[in-house]
């Protein structure tokens, strides 16, 4: 009776797996064109998801065991029981692999099921609690259907006279395992995530994201430009439909492990952002319908089942309540730590600009300071609105080379916004004194720099950033250097990875980098520590954007500084609420991030805290009561410079006239 | 409530005007960059205002110089607070605004018509609101704080005063109204309606403001200002000279007097205030 009853239940599972699969894909054929080569992303797919993926789930051992075997487990089974119950190829052999396969994914789904007794807030609840069930009905069914095909249990007690009744009870098994994992993938059930993500992998929109044979772990941080040169390209997202495609199958993949909740700044201060809702809300925009059936922890301060949208309809409304809250959009700090953590490689913040960009660009509704800081962006090409004349006001004293003087040197430093800000200027003085020091050729470009546009884009203001980055390249092609050295990792970022789209292609260097490489080739001699114990705070746009956690770190080794690392340190950094505009829309929360941030660094224990930012500087000074001071790794080596022995600063100088301006330096 | 007032007060709120709002060509005071001009967005602003609270409102947005690709994208600036389009009385560098504006008013005949209080580049003299109100014969409210209603042709404003004081006039339509920083601040402009929208050219009949011509401009320089003597005794008294704006001292107010009086005590006084000499 089942050799008759498992083929039509395979292949009717199969067949509504394929009508799903079809509706699925229609749902997300729904969004823009985007150009990928589908079927190279086909052949990378494997090691996609074997290397880079694993490289994200491996970074937590239990689950990613548990997924190698559970999920191996059901392919391997899958694929065996189509062959040997669905086509009746009852090869002992076949059999035996499959026993093996459905054994595997059995032990596996035991630890699923542990981790959903008492699990995280993190994890969603709702129909993932019952997939660890369905998963061991799957791989029960399949073990005890496959016992006889090998012999190892008589046919008789199944096809026996008697055995009708165990029959159907093994049927009945059998039909929920297969319901929950070929009709439920493509039908929207938890294992979507298997279909979605295998495909989200394949025709990712960041293909340079991803590894290749050649070697080298790619990264893709930099936002992608918009087409204003196209009238009828629309600016930015305003409904569901106006992402591109595969940007919906992204959002689909989504497993809801809530690891980007877990270390999400505005979630965790209580600002109105969960970064799994909201890719869960886009989901919801692209079937429509409501969030009401959402199974995870909502937007702080905003109850489920309160908002609802169509693929066509606009997720911010004008009025009232839509798919999403304009707050939840702003409240995004642009910090990656959700990216850097999501297994299913999801782009958050690009989903996050794309909808700011309509707000912006088409509704002219940028929170709080926003406007105004745009204006100043606009009118005087700086965020506080300062007379650009009065860029290199603080350096009065210290004769600075200007780009427009000498036309070739090595280095341009570049100062960034922080040239306006007294804190910052502090920081650009003590970076001079160590480039004099290490005898370096650099220039500035004076008045003649500009803001980067960071603020700008991440504002949702492509125009905007287009405009500053088209006339700061400009700029740069009248000169001729060899890098860019700058203090600000939000101008490496965007002149580094984000000019390259416009036109601009300069090698940019962090100024920790900088000077880790002059320390290396000998050109800084340092005394030794003699502060306290010190701790190191990654910035987001230096770290998780740029993957710089090395250099900062062997600077402050060569001061003889050991660090104290904060538990949450490295890729795992947490923002200082200073990046994405976040300070100029100022979603109020219960906790503010900075606070957050230097109650790491009191636990670490230490009693300074370096950083490399001026974003972040400001952020952490700006923290009432705190237990550490903070400083820049520029001010912490320019305060350990000691003189070099003569000998070896007369064989390397190649511009001995700067030698007598830098020892008139004083900071 | 009875049901004919009801029905009355639902026409009344459906009873929008037509308003003219004249927009220049600004001037950023940091780096004097083309910009929407501070004053004649609150304008604006104060029109888009009304057409939400009164249906049916529709505003025309009028600029009146020459056609240039900087002007351009400083007037669409004002665009970018949700218009679909302005019309432009295209004259040549150096020509009389008053004129071309007057014609096109008494044509179009706008119930309302809000301007800014002063212009950031030119001569900027404030004048014009004046001027347009002598050509046209239209009564003239400056210092707008908001427009309160319009009801069976007139219209309730908030007239703002010094030190936060507020007058509220009834005036019969047409009327101009000059805004200037009492009055609400301007929206954000946003690209992608200021790109979309388009402008209606009108050309006007050159009338070269023979006057100007005549000037010589310069780069104004910083005036010294006089001190405010501050003689108090106790500290109550000096918080109180440095909160409040000097009161008027040795003034005269003259009631039922007849216009000669009137104007020989005003030309009196500019006498004395060495204003005419």
């Amino acid at each position: 009776m089942l050799e008759t009853l498992l083929p039509i239940l395979i292949f009717t599972a199969l067949a509504l797996a394929v009508i799903g699969a079809v509706r699925r894909i229609r749902l997300w054929r729904q969004g823009r064109p985007s150009r990928v080569n589908l079927l190279k992303g086909l052949v990378a797919l494997p090691r996609r998801y074997l290397v880079d993926l694993h490289h994200v789930v491996g970074r937590d051992k239990m689950i990613s065991n548990t997924h190698v075997a559970t999920a191996g487990g059901f392919v391997a089974a899958a694929a065996l029981m189509i062959l040997v119950h669905g086509l009746g190829i009852a090869n002992p052999l076949l059999g035996g692999l499959l026993l093996l396969a459905s054994a595997s994914m059995f032990v596996g789904s035991l630890f699923v099921a542990r981790r959903r007794i008492n699990p995280p807030a993190r994890l969603s609840k709702g129909p993932w609690m019952r997939l660890p069930k369905s998963l061991m009905a799957f791989s029960i069914g399949v073990f005890l259907i496959t016992l006889p095909t090998v012999g190892l249990l008589p046919d008789s007690l199944i096809e026996g006279s008697g055995s009708w009744l165990l029959a159907l009870v093994l049927a009945g098994v059998v039909a929920w395992g297969l319901g929950e994992m070929f009709f439920g993938m493509a039908w929207g059930g938890p294992m979507k995530h298997a279909f979605a993500g295998a495909l989200h992998l394949a025709f990712h929109r960041r293909a340079e994201r991803f590894s290749t044979k050649k070697g080298g772990a790619g990264r893709s941080t930099g936002l992608k430009a918009l087409n204003l040169e196209d009238e009828a390209a629309p600016l930015g997202v305003e409904k569901p439909a106006d992402f591109t495609w595969n940007q919906l199958l992204g959002f689909d993949a989504c497993v809801q492990c809530g690891r980007c909740e877990a270390v999400c700044p505005a979630f965790a201060a209580g600002q109105p952002l969960n970064p799994k809702k909201l890719i869960q809300d886009m989901v919801v925009g692209m079937a429509g319908g409501s969030d009401a059936t959402y199974a995870g922890s909502p937007y702080p301060g905003k109850p489920v089942g309160e908002h609802a949208g169509t693929p066509h309809g606009p997720i911010v409304a004008l009025e009232g309540k839509a798919l999403v809250d304009a707050d939840t959009l702003w409240s995004c700090t642009t910090c990656r730590a959700c990216v850097e953590e999501c297994p299913m490689m999801i782009e958050h913040v690009d989903a996050i600009v794309d909808m700011r960009r309509h707000l912006t660009l088409e509704r002219g509704k940028t929170p709080n300071k926003g406007a105004e800081v745009l204006d100043n962006l606009i009118a005087t090409d700086n965020p506080g609105g300062f007379d650009p004349g009065s860029r290199l006001n603080w350096a009065a004293d210290l004769n600075l080379p200007l780009m427009s003087d000498l036309k070739q040197v090595d280095v341009l430093l570049w100062l960034g916004d922080g040239a306006f800000d007294m804190r910052n200027q502090r920081t650009l003085r003590a970076l001079v004194k160590v480039l004099r020091a290490a005898e370096v050729d650099f220039a500035v470009l004076g008045t003649e720099e500009r803001d980067s546009g960071d603020v700008a884009r991440r504002l949702g203001d492509e125009a905007t950033f287009q405009s500053l980055a088209k006339r700061n390249i400009a700029t740069l092609s009248q000169y001729r250097f060899l890098q860019i050295v700058t203090c600000d990792p939000h101008s490496f970022h965007v002149l580094g990875n984000e000019y390259g789209e416009l036109g601009g292609h300069y090698d940019v260097r962090h100024h920790s980098t900088f000077i880790a490489e002059l320390y290396d080739a000998g050109r800084l001699t340092f005394s030794p520590w003699k502060g306290g114990s010190v701790t190191y705070h990654d910035p987001c746009y230096l770290g998780r954007y740029n993957g710089e956690y090395d250099a900062p770190r062997n600077v402050l080794k060569a001061l003889g500084i050991e660090v104290k690392e904060m538990e949450r340190s490295g890729f795992r950094s947490r923002c200082c609420g200073g990046g994405g505009g976040a300070p100029i829309t100022d979603i109020p929360g219960e906790r503010r991030i900075p606070d957050m941030r230097m109650n790491d660094v009191k636990e670490s224990g230490a009693e300074l805290v370096a950083v490399g930012c001026p974003q972040c500087t400001a952020m952490l000074e700006g923290v009432v009561d705190a237990s550490a001071e903070v400083r820049d790794i520029a001010e912490l080596v320019a305060d350990a410079l000691v003189e070099r022995p003569t000998d070896g600063a007369s064989g390397r100088s190649r511009r001995p006239a700067a030698t007598t301006s830098a020892e008139e330096v004083t900071v | 409530m009875r049901p004919d007032q009801l029905q009355q007060g639902q026409e009344q709120k459906k009873q929008g005007i037509d308003v003219a709002v004249l927009v220049s060509i600004g001037r950023h005071p940091t780096t004097g960059r083309a910009r929407r001009a501070e004053q004649d967005a609150r304008g604006l602003e104060l029109a888009l205002a009304m057409e939400a609270e009164l249906p049916g409102t529709r505003i025309s947005v009028l600029h009146a110089g020459p056609q240039n690709d900087d002007g351009e994208a400083a007037l669409r600036g004002y665009l970018g607070m949700g218009l679909e389009s302005m019309t432009l009385l295209e004259q040549p560098e150096g020509s009389d605004a008053i004129l071309a504006l007057v014609e096109h008013l008494a044509a179009t005949s706008p119930q309302l018509v809000i301007t800014g209080a002063r212009a950031e580049r030119g001569e900027g003299s404030g004048l014009l609101p004046y001027a347009l109100a002598e050509h046209l014969g239209w009564p003239l409210v400056n210092s707008l704080a908001s427009v309160e209603k319009v009801e069976n042709g007139v219209v309730t404003l908030l007239q703002a005063l010094p030190r936060g004081q507020r007058r509220r006039l009834k005036v019969r339509l047409p009327a101009i109204i000059s805004v200037d920083e009492a009055a609400p601040a301007a929206r954000q402009s946003a690209f992608g309606p200021a790109r979309r929208a388009t402008f209606s050219v009108t050309p006007t009949a050159p009338e070269a403001d023979s006057e100007l011509a005549q000037w010589h401009l310069a780069p104004a320089r910083k005036r010294p200002k006089r001190l405010k003597i501050v003689k108090a005794a106790s500290a109550r008294d000096r918080f109180k000279a440095a909160a409040s704006k000097a009161e008027g001292k040795g003034g005269q107010v003259l009631t039922d007097v007849t216009p000669e009086q009137g104007a020989e005590a005003i030309y009196k006084l500019l006498k004395e205030e060495e204003v005419l000499r």
